[in-house]
């Protein structure tokens, strides 16, 4: 899989809630092939407290139109900056980068747990999963019914199910409390979202001899694994979150 | 068709442009981004003799046009280095240069003898100065005795060009420059990062895992500059400038200031093939300004003072 840097189009610039939108990317060619759970490195120019990339996950793919589409959240200057993109812009990006999801086994079943910001590479991760003959089940949590992002469009490709703290919708409470996950009909656990929630899940995987796979989160500088800024803790020693991650199976964690 | 080479000594380079060790790992990682036969040269990621994991994470802060980290010199040591890493590296069309560290002096030795029987490695660049190992590194570049002591000793064990990488974190760098070239270095390269810190307001805590760290990027290269400058005025050895140099414009200053080249460092995160533009830029500002080869503009600056 070769990396590329490369100014795409922005195509779309969709508003989803007061903190959310996303971005659909364009190429003017093919675009290399992306796996789930790989992430790009975008460069946000005009500001001096924006100095490095930052890392998104890729959180839809479309290689037919050569589009990606990525789902972010405002908390500082660069995705402000980011939520202002127009049509026509451009925005430049290194991908894709990052290991991926590994595939389930013939016959296993997929559970994909996402919580909040947390559900951006489930998406693509469904559709993946979906087009190849498994039937994903998809749990999403959110602090409340305003902040549920996508419903529709993970609906697509499997069951799913929320919880929300506030109980305004789904069931109420954290994710790690809703009883699909405890129904023992799944095989392996793909995770991302904020990390009490992954090692909530993690520690349940576990209990349960579940496979778990989370997607880790790490400030990172490079984003190829040059400046070993994004390491973390494993019980192989220090790895990169960017090239032996982001993904990582729950059992090479110290957690 | 103008020169844009160098030499230290005997050793040549095909152009001034290095990529800064710690920034740009072995090289295979910006094979996707660059051709590698297009720079004057690679500087590994620093090496010790034992395995290092490093610093606990967060070991990375962004800062004001800047970054500041606290890595730890994480590498896999000499032996692995030797068995698995410079198999590879040996097979760059360039010069290979290996960066490396130590907490003693013996230790220094004892990797730069290992590294001169490395046929594929033309140069060594000693680190006395990095600031996020608990002993060593800083600590050799900020006393000249221990300086002149770990110079001399690395010298005495090899026969490659031994390039020495200079701290700013002291009160005049040109003193450790010029205990460099007394003790037989064949080049200075300077500045490596600035220390400094950063506070997590939200956290009330230090955003680095070990409090302070290295200053890169942009927000140094005026320091580094003005050091650059003084210290090719002072020594009759090869001034490698580094320090937040994003563009060949950047590069330039270095070069006008003094500098035989210059080292890549922060600025190949951000753009990971921004190294070979620095080498095409600093070819077409010496078309345009009509010089033919490089050596006309080195240190230009100091003409009119």
């Amino acid at each position: 899989m070769t990396k590329r840097i490369e100014d795409l189009i922005v195509t779309d610039n969709k508003r989803l809630n007061k903190e959310y939108f996303t971005l659909e990317l364009t190429s003017s060619g093919p675009l290399p092939e992306v796996k789930p759970g790989q992430f790009a490195q975008i460069r946000i120019e005009g500001s001096q407290s924006t100095f490095l990339r930052r890392p998104f996950s890729i959180h839809d793919y479309d290689p037919s139109e050569n589009k990606i589409r990525l789902l972010v959240q405002i908390v500082g200057k660069g995705t402000e900056t980011l939520s202002r993109l127009k049509n026509g812009d451009r925005l430049n990006m290194i991908f894709p980068l990052g290991n991926s999801f590994s595939l389930p086994l013939d016959g296993q079943k997929p559970l994909l747990a996402g919580g909040g910001c947390g559900i951006a590479p489930l998406l693509f991760l469904a559709r993946y999963l979906s087009g190849r003959g498994f039937a994903p089940e998809i749990l999403l949590g959110f602090r409340n019914k305003e902040r549920i992002l996508e419903y529709d469009d993970y609906l697509n490709f499997g069951k799913v199910f929320i919880t929300t703290e506030d109980g305004s919708e789904g069931q109420k409470g954290f994710l790690t409390d809703h009883p699909v996950l405890s129904s023992g009909d799944h095989d392996i656990v793909y995770c991302c979202g904020p990390e009490p929630m992954m090692k909530a899940l993690a520690c349940f995987c576990r209990d349960h001899d579940i496979e778990c796979e989370v997607s880790l989160e790490h400030l990172m500088g490079c984003g190829i694994g040059a400046c070993l800024c994004c390491v973390v803790d494993t019980v192989n020693g220090n790895l990169c979150t960017c090239t032996d991650g982001p993904v990582f199976n729950v059992n090479d964690l110290k957690w | 068709m103008v020169n844009t080479g160098f030499s230290i000594g005997d050793l040549d380079f095909r152009n001034p442009v290095l990529t800064a060790s710690g920034t740009f790992g072995y090289g295979t990682e910006f094979e996707d981004f660059l051709d590698i036969s297009s720079l004057g040269g690679i500087i590994l990621k620093g090496t010790t003799l034992e395995p290092r994991e490093g610093n606990p994470y967060p070991r990375m802060a962004e800062t004001p046009s800047g970054m500041l980290n606290s890595v730890g010199l994480q590498n896999k040591g000499i032996d692995y280095f030797e068995n698995f890493i410079y198999p590879v590296v040996s097979l760059f069309d360039t010069n290979v240069i290996v960066n490396i560290n130590g907490s003693y002096v013996e230790d220094y030795v004892a990797l730069a003898a290992r590294i001169d029987k490395l046929k594929k490695i033309p140069a060594i660049e000693l680190n006395i100065s990095c600031p996020n190992v608990k002993m060593g590194g800083m600590a050799f570049g900020t006393d000249l005795a221990s300086a002149r002591e770990v110079t001399r000793a690395v010298r005495a064990v090899t026969a490659k060009k031994l390039i020495v990488k200079l701290s700013p974190n002291v009160t005049s760098i040109v003193d450790f420059a010029r205990v460099a070239e007394e003790e037989g270095a064949d080049a200075v390269s300077l500045i490596n990062t600035l220390l400094g810190m950063a506070v997590d307001i939200r956290n009330m805590k230090p955003s680095l895992s070990t409090i302070t760290g290295g200053l890169s990027g942009p927000a140094i290269k005026p320091v580094a500059l003005r050091m650059v400058w003084q210290v090719a005025r002072a020594v009759n050895i090869p001034v490698i400038g580094i320090g937040g140099i994003m563009t060949a414009d950047d590069a330039v200053e270095f070069l006008l200031a003094g500098a035989s080249a210059v080292e890549v460092g922060t600025a190949s995160f951000i753009d990971p093939s921004v190294s070979v533009q620095i080498v095409k830029g600093i070819e077409d500002y010496l078309s345009a300004k009509g010089f033919s080869d490089i050596s006309e503009i080195r240190g230009h600056i100091n003409r009119n003072i």
